[in-house]
């Protein structure tokens, strides 16, 4: 496959996640970008909702949202992938599961996206093209010898954002695959195997709160058909999708060489769109981690934006902000931010206009 | 995540319990260290599992080495071995043949129990049929998460990873299936800068 064919649609930005930096957000990203504060304030909640469609151009348009970054991100994507193969893992009982993204990530694409994606079926015989990424695939639905590599791997090496699958079993669920190449710190290799309050367990206050008993006992219940979302949010030096705790030593020292001069430049809102889907036939949970960045420069270009989060950076516990890494760089932030929050009240919401 | 320590026990972190008696038709037992205190109480407490017993009894990484004790309870076999590793094989194959009705007990490191409850998992054995207890040492066994290196005994916070060298801190996150916890590197934001290691595993 040749990721070079994808730039001629000049819809794709040839761009870069390290090294040079050079993604960046075209006027219409910035647009849509998924602002995550409805409120002034922000504080741990069980934060889900119906994954319905929304407004036409937003990144709720789509049940996955493809954008000017995909063809950049895939090959961001299979960059660390040969830098460190443990990435990408999953048990042998999650094959199954593989299968049912591979299919609703197949299904979705070709349907919402048919000028760049296609999907052909001859009862077990599927064709699978994929213009953006040179992808040309005839296979055979469920049987692994067809496909270069297992189906969890495969698709997901074509879709934006991370992934995980939870097996169900025991009243609890159990993240027992993984595609995990643009996380916020933590290790899916170390992770692998465990329940939910497990791989939570480095969470500050959320639990004390109940938050985590109340999700569980949610996404247990969860039906096939009836996908829900959330978002979570962190601060992210350069725009790097890659911050893995494996190469903390490496992207780590970017946090003390931000100034007042370039921090609007190169200090990210990282924001996760997460999608929590039950799958048809293994029952598994598929939890896709769709990553986001937008500029402090780009971000106050929209008022209420720019006053909110202001506020929100402002009121945020210190135990937050540690956990989530921009504790040393915070007042220089709060400093930046200041000068275009004039006290004015903001509309409720996280759109930009309303 | 990279700064954490929770003050509290983390949710990933395991619990242990006390050894006791319970009904099988054969009895496994692993232990380390002081674990072979926990040993001597449950097999004199219930002199009747002797025969149905097996032991297979490890030093401690600090010394402590309780195998004349254990060599005289009188179980049906009592092996000594000199570590985990040079054991290891012996214990699959145990608990790969185990029938219905065995029983195994672990006392000991957190290090050792965490091993050997992933080698029973890994065999199937039903929950139930696993009883810990923490004995003696409270070293870890860390996992640096940069190069994967596992370094065992860890007593120091930070302390410096035995295959790649990098400064790392301890967390309390834990994971069943490395048997491990996680270590990260201390330095990174400010390379050099590391704190005094203190004694936090004794
Ligand atoms: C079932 C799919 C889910 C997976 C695989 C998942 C995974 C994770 C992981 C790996 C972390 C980072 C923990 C660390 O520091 O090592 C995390 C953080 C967190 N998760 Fe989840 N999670 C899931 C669902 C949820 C749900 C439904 C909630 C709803 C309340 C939730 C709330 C949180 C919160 C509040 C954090 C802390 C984030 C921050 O402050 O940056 N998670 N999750």
């Amino acid at each position: 496959m040749s990721l070079d064919d994808a730039f001629k649609d000049p819809f794709f930005r040839d761009e870069s996640f390290f090294g040079d930096f050079s993604y960046k957000n075209s006027p219409h990203a910035v647009n849509r970008f998924p602002f995550p504060f409805p409120e002034d304030d922000y504080m741990y909640s069980v934060n889900m909702e119906p994954h319905v469609k929304g407004r036409p151009g937003s990144i709720f348009e789509h049940y996955f949202d493809v954008d000017e970054h995909y063809v950049s991100e895939m090959r961001d994507r299979a960059r660390v992938l040969e830098q460190d193969p443990l990435r990408c893992q999953s048990l042998p009982h999650m094959t199954l599961a593989g299968w049912d993204l591979l299919e609703l990530i197949m299904e979705k694409f070709a349907e919402e996206y048919p000028q760049w994606f296609a999907l052909t079926k001859d009862s077990n015989r599927w064709h699978w093209i994929n213009r953006p990424l040179g992808i040309d695939q005839k296979f055979t639905f469920l049987d692994e010898s067809t496909l270069p590599m297992g189906p969890f791997e495969y698709i997901t090496r074509q879709a934006q954002g991370d992934f995980t699958l939870q097996d169900q079993r025991e009243d609890n669920l159990w993240i027992e695959a993984g595609m995990v190449t643009s996380q916020a710190d933590w290790s899916l290799d170390f992770d692998i195997g465990m329940n939910f309050h497990e791989w939570h367990a480095p969470v500050p206050l959320a639990h004390q709160m109940g938050i985590f008993d109340r999700a569980l006992k949610f996404l247990l219940a969860l039906q096939h058909g009836a996908p829900v979302r959330r978002f979570n949010w962190t601060m992210t030096v350069d725009p790097l999708l890659d911050t893995s705790p494996e190469n903390y030593h490496k992207w780590g020292p970017t946090k003390t060489t931000l100034t007042p001069e370039n921090i609007g430049k190169r200090q990210h809102l990282r924001v996760e769109l997460q999608t929590l889907i039950r799958l048809p036939r293994s029952n598994a949970i598929c939890f896709p981690i769709r990553c986001y960045l937008i500029s402090m420069d780009d971000l106050v270009t929209r008022p209420k934006w720019a006053r909110r989060f202001h506020r929100v950076i402002k009121t945020v516990p210190d135990e937050l902000a540690t956990y989530k890494g921009f504790i040393r760089n915070k007042p220089m932030i709060l400093d930046y931010l200041s000068k275009f929050d004039d006290g004015a009240p903001t509309s409720p919401g996280w759109w930009p206009e309303d | 995540m990279s700064q954490t320590q929770a003050d509290e026990v983390m949710k990933s972190r395991p619990l242990y319990g006390t050894l006791t008696p319970k009904q099988g038709s054969s009895h496994f037992i692993v232990a380390d260290g002081e674990g072979g205190d926990a040993v001597a109480a449950l097999l004199n407490a219930a002199p009747d599992m002797k025969p149905l017993a097996h032991i297979v009894y490890i030093p401690g990484a600090n010394g402590t080495d309780l195998t004349a004790l254990l060599e005289g309870l009188g179980a049906r076999v009592f092996h000594p071995a000199p570590s985990y590793a040079s054991a290891s094989q012996r214990i699959r194959k145990v608990l790969g043949d185990a029938h219905m009705g065995l029983q195994l007990y672990v006392a000991g490191t957190e290090g050792l129990i965490g091993q050997v409850q992933r080698d029973a998992i890994a065999a199937g054995l039903p929950h139930d049929a696993l009883t810990t207890e923490q004995r003696g040492s409270k070293a870890r066994r860390v996992q640096c998460v940069h190069c994967k290196g596992i370094t065992e005994n860890v007593t120091l916070d930070p302390f410096v990873c035995s295959h790649c060298g990098l400064n790392l801190f301890v967390r309390d996150h834990y994971s069943r299936r490395l048997a491990a916890f996680q270590g990260v590197c201390i330095d990174a934001e400010d390379p050099g800068e590391v704190p005094p290691s203190e004694e936090r595993f004794k």
